[in-house]
Parts: structure tokens; sequence; C-alpha cells
């Protein structure tokens, strides 16, 4: 017997729990913008180091499981001697793999951006740091929007993982509600209805900003 | 068992004793992925199929199961099929569930690489195919499915890759796959630092060396291409 009852006495504690899925992912994907830009500003500079470290650090955030990732950063980082609480420690591993995804999606954008506008710039006497803040930064974020959205989507996707590390948000939450009232198939059906929500209702925002910034 | 100063060394032994129990993870993340990879292709394939031959009130219905599984995370997914799965009547075993769990997750990617890759076959071609009287059936296999396929194989390799790193997740339902298998091995050991280190690594190499594959299968496809056009 399906029990509507079970979903709707445990929806508080679920909802509460959602506060830490968006924590999760928002965070994140701020982190990992930023950490992006920084890992696509070294994809793109005339050292030849940077240029391979970022290859590399790019490789590997992208070739290793998520989830292998968190493990790593959870008995790694104490191992040499960096003691963070859980849930910093599960921000940061996310964002320094969303920022490998971000990075390339970064610098498919500025390619995207037509190089006499760069040209122009220099020509009417902008430093370079004006140029990137003021003509090549805004553009590529526009050009990327679509990508972006993309990434954040599956960042709330994937900050279920986070369950694995002892984080209580939404899928630690149904974990514990199921084994305390036996009743796993409404509690997890609600679980994911909570995360489409959040998803169908971002990829609503992502699709109102690109016809906003259309021009 | 003691933990000593040469870290590396008492690795390796433990590699060599548990040597066994990592080959059944491996063995299973592959037979996993290989196996969630294709059903999910099949499956995705199908689905494309309908959606873009089919009734357009089927179509809705499919729609709906995309945005839905693209919505949801897998681990969730699992969850309902795996400990939700027994209230109706579907018990599996861990390795089966897992198996099933991928090829559901994987379908609605799938079928979107293969419709995007059906509507980009030139309609002049298959218009050209019932000019010439070829039967609908012969203009699918000769002329829609080799364009589909060749135009297909970057996106199609992309999605199969990020799917490996999806098997990792079949370990927190207990399917005794790569990661399963050391975070047994590091509970009895205490190594947990080396076998997740050597894990990542392993899996770094794994992903890299399916990409080459995938690069150079690429390459076959469209020196293919190149032919086909120039003769």
């Amino acid at each position: 017997m399906f029990s509507w009852s079970a979903i709707f006495e445990n929806l508080p504690y679920l909802l509460e729990a959602t506060r830490f899925t968006l924590i999760v992912s928002v965070f994140g994907m701020v982190l990992g913008l930023l950490f992006g830009m920084i890992v696509c500003a070294w994809r793109l500079s005339s050292s030849r180091f940077l240029r391979n470290f970022s290859a590399l650090y790019v490789s590997f955030f992208r070739g290793v499981p998520l989830l292998v990732q968190l493990l790593l950063a959870y008995y790694f980082l104490p191992f040499i001697g960096i003691n963070l609480p859980a849930l910093p420690t599960a921000i940061g591993t996310i964002g320094l793999c969303a920022a490998a995804y971000i990075a390339e999606i970064l610098r498919g954008a500025l390619m995207a951006v037509p190089r006499g506008q760069e040209e122009a710039a220099v020509a009417i006497g902008m430093t370079p740091a004006t140029i990137w803040r003021r003509i090549l930064i805004p553009q590529a974020l526009k050009i990327s929007m679509p990508s972006l959205f993309n990434e954040l989507i599956l960042l709330v996707k994937v900050s279920s993982l986070v369950s694995v590390v002892g984080i209580v948000e939404l899928t630690r939450m149904s974990q514990s509600l199921a084994a305390a009232t036996f009743r796993p198939l409404e509690i997890y059906l609600a679980a994911a209805a909570i995360y489409l929500v959040i998803n169908l209702a971002l990829a609503a925002l992502g699709q109102w900003l690109e016809k906003r910034m259309a021009y | 068992m003691a933990r000593e100063k040469n870290g590396l060394l008492m690795e390796f032994d433990l590699f060599i004793q548990y040597g066994p129990m990592l080959l059944t993870g491996l063995k299973n993340t592959v037979l996993c992925w290989i196996t969630g990879a294709a059903g999910g292709m099949t499956l995705g394939f199908f689905i494309a199929a309908v959606m873009h031959y089919g009734p357009r009130s089927i179509r809705y219905v499919l729609r709906a199961y995309i945005e839905v599984i693209r919505g949801t995370p897998f681990l969730i997914q699992l969850f309902i099929l795996y400990y939700g799965g027994p209230y109706v009547g579907i018990r599996l075993d861990p390795v089966p569930a897992g198996i099933l769990g991928l090829v559901v997750y994987g379908s609605p990617y799938y079928a979107e690489i293969f419709r995007a890759g059906l509507q980009a076959v030139p309609h002049g071609m298959v218009e050209a195919g019932r000019a010439m009287a070829l039967p609908e059936f012969t203009i699918l296999r000769r002329i829609v499915l080799p364009i589909l396929m060749v135009s297909s194989v970057p996106p199609l390799t992309n999605f199969s890759i990020i799917l490996t790193k999806e098997t990792a997740i079949l370990s927190i339902v207990t399917v005794p796959e790569l990661l399963y298998q050391v975070q047994t091995m590091s509970a009895e050991t205490f190594a947990y630092v080396e076998a997740i280190l050597a894990l990542a690594l392993f899996y770094w190499g794994l992903v890299e060396l399916i990409s080459l594959v995938g690069r150079k299968f690429e390459q076959k496809t469209n020196a293919f291409l190149l032919r086909e056009s120039s003769s």
C-alpha cells in the first residue's frame, strides 16, 4: 500500500534538509566559478608550466569519480595535518571538481568572443586587466550561460553524494527517515520530487535569463 | 597489523594480499559499466527512434521520462530501485540492481544524443532514397543509420566515460565493485589514505585510457566520413 501520509508527515524534515543541499550546491558553484576562472586563465597563459599544470588539473578532476574525490579529501587532508569540518571539506571538494568543468566551459566561451573586439579594445588603449574585466569576462559568461546553468543543475544532483560523508542534506535525511518509517519507496520518491522541482526551477531560471540577456 | 614507517612497501604488500578481492571489484566495475552502457544505449536508441518517428502523444510521455530521470540524482534513483523496489515486488541482488540503475539513468542521455543525431541526417538524402524507390527499411539501414552512427560517436564516447565514474556510486548500495572492495580492505587494514589515493589514480588512468580509445575510434569514423564524401 502506497502511503501518502508517510510523505506528508515527513515532508517538513525533508525540506529542512534541502537547505543543506542548496548550500552545498550553490557554494560549490561559487567556488567552482572562482577557481574555474583561475584555471581557465592558466590554461590560456603564456607560461608552459601553468598550461601543463592546469591541463593536468582538469584531467584529474574530470577523470576521478567525485565520490572517490570526496573520500580522498576526508582521509587525505587529516593525514597531512589539515583538519577541517565536514561541510567546508565537502564544499571545497565539489568546488575544485566543478572548477575543472567550468574552466573548460569558459575556455570554449572565450574562444567564441570575436577576436576583433579584443583588438579594438587594445586599439583604444585599454589595459589588459580592463579588457578582461569589461570585454572578455562579461561576454564569456553570457555565452556560457546555458552551460553554467547545466553545471549548477549537475551540482544539485551530485550534492547527494556528500550524504556519504555524514552531512545531513536531503539524501542523508531521506535515508534516516526511510529507515525510521520503513517506507523507503515513499520517502525516496518524495526526495526525488524535491530534487526535480529544484532542477526544473533552475532550468526555467536559466532559460529566462538567456532570453533577457539576448539582444 | 602494525603500521610501519615505509608506507609504500606496506601498501604494496596489501595489494598483493588483497589482490583477488580487488580483481573481483575491477571485474564488477567493468561488468556494470559495459552492460549498463550497452543497455542504456539500446534503450536510449529506442526512445529516440520513437520520439523521432512515433506519434505525438507518446513523445510527451517520453519527454517527461527524460526530464524526470535527468532532474534527479542517480543515488536517489538507486535507492528507489534497490530499497523501494521490494515494496512493489521488485527484488534484485545488488549487481543486477546496479546494472538496471545504470541503464535507466543513462537512457535519457543516450536518447538525447541519438535524437540530435537523427535530426542531423540531411533530409534530402532520405528523399533521394525514396525517389530511387528504396524500401523504407533499406533507407534506414543504408542511409540514416550510417550517418547517425558517425555523427554520434563523440558524444556517445563522452557520456560513456561519465558512466564509468557513476559506477563508483554503486558501492553505496553494496555492489562489490572497486570502491566497495577498497573500502572493505581499508576497514580491515586501516590503510585508508594509501588505498583511496591508489584508487583515485587508477580511475584517472582508466578514464584517460577510455578517452584515448574513443579518440582513436573517432579518427577512424572520421576517415570513413571523408572516404564516403569523396567517392
